[in-house]
């Protein structure tokens, strides 16, 4: 480990304050990445989700363990699997979004959806016309 | 201190874990558990390797570092197979044949 990540600042010494904020921060947007997966519409949209979990989660999370590292061997392991995941993540990504549309899932809202938000748009704009004149009377 | 640390890591991904097998199992096409079980074994990789600093032994990045490689080939063969029905043999046509 470098020296200067041996200096203390208050209670920690450098290295451990930069791998609390790494961690943290990859934990954060891990778990917001997921709720992704799990609350978003479509496939595409919830690839959205995978995308932040690879990028930002995954990779805070071993820049955070580099820190923490005694040995170099340690922190080429973890380099090798950053930039492993780096290169895969859109890889897997993209054939996964050619094989969906292939199997016959297309982005945007379905027939349905778009039927039934309309329906829900036109009641809004009728209940709205009913107040206006129920107030003008 | 630093255990601390691990601890909050492993909790966060194991509690990513969770929600992405939650999609894993509700589906609905067959598109969304392929993208959910890839998220998965991706997470898993960082699980492997903060385990490894937790137990104090960095020697399980090897593990997670081949768990990578397993878990992006075994997705790509499964899109390929749903997309293909088959591994080996791609349909004709003007844009297939590829991944």
């Amino acid at each position: 480990m470098p020296d200067i990540l041996n200096t203390m600042i208050g209670p920690l010494v450098l290295a451990d304050w930069l791998s609390w904020f790494c961690i943290v921060t990859g934990s954060f947007f891990a778990i917001v990445g997921a709720l992704g997966i799990v609350r978003l519409p479509d496939v595409f949209s919830r690839m959205h989700g995978a995308g932040i979990i690879d990028t930002l989660g995954i990779m805070m999370i071993l820049t955070g363990l580099m820190f923490q590292a005694d040995e170099a061997i340690v922190v080429i392991k973890l380099a090798l699997i950053l930039l492993f995941i780096f290169f895969t993540s859109p890889t897997t990504t993209f054939a996964l979004a050619r094989a969906a549309i292939h199997g016959g899932v297309t982005p945007g809202p379905t027939a349905e959806e778009m039927a039934e938000s309309q329906k829900a748009k036109a009641s809004a704009k009728d209940n709205k016309n009913k107040e206006a004149a129920s107030s003008n009377t | 201190m630093t255990v601390t640390m691990f601890s909050v890591a492993s909790i966060a991904v194991l509690v990513a874990m969770a929600l992405s097998m939650i999609r894993a199992l509700v589906g609905p096409t067959v598109f969304d558990r392929i993208l959910a079980v890839n998220v998965t074994g991706t997470l898993t990789v960082v699980l492997i390797a903060v385990y490894g600093f937790l137990d104090g032994r960095p020697d399980f990045l090897d593990i997670g570092l081949l768990y990578a490689l397993i878990n992006f080939i075994g997705t790509i063969a499964v899109s390929k197979y749903v997309k293909f029905r088959d591994l080996g043999h791609p349909m004709d046509g003007p844009d297939e044949g590829d991944v």
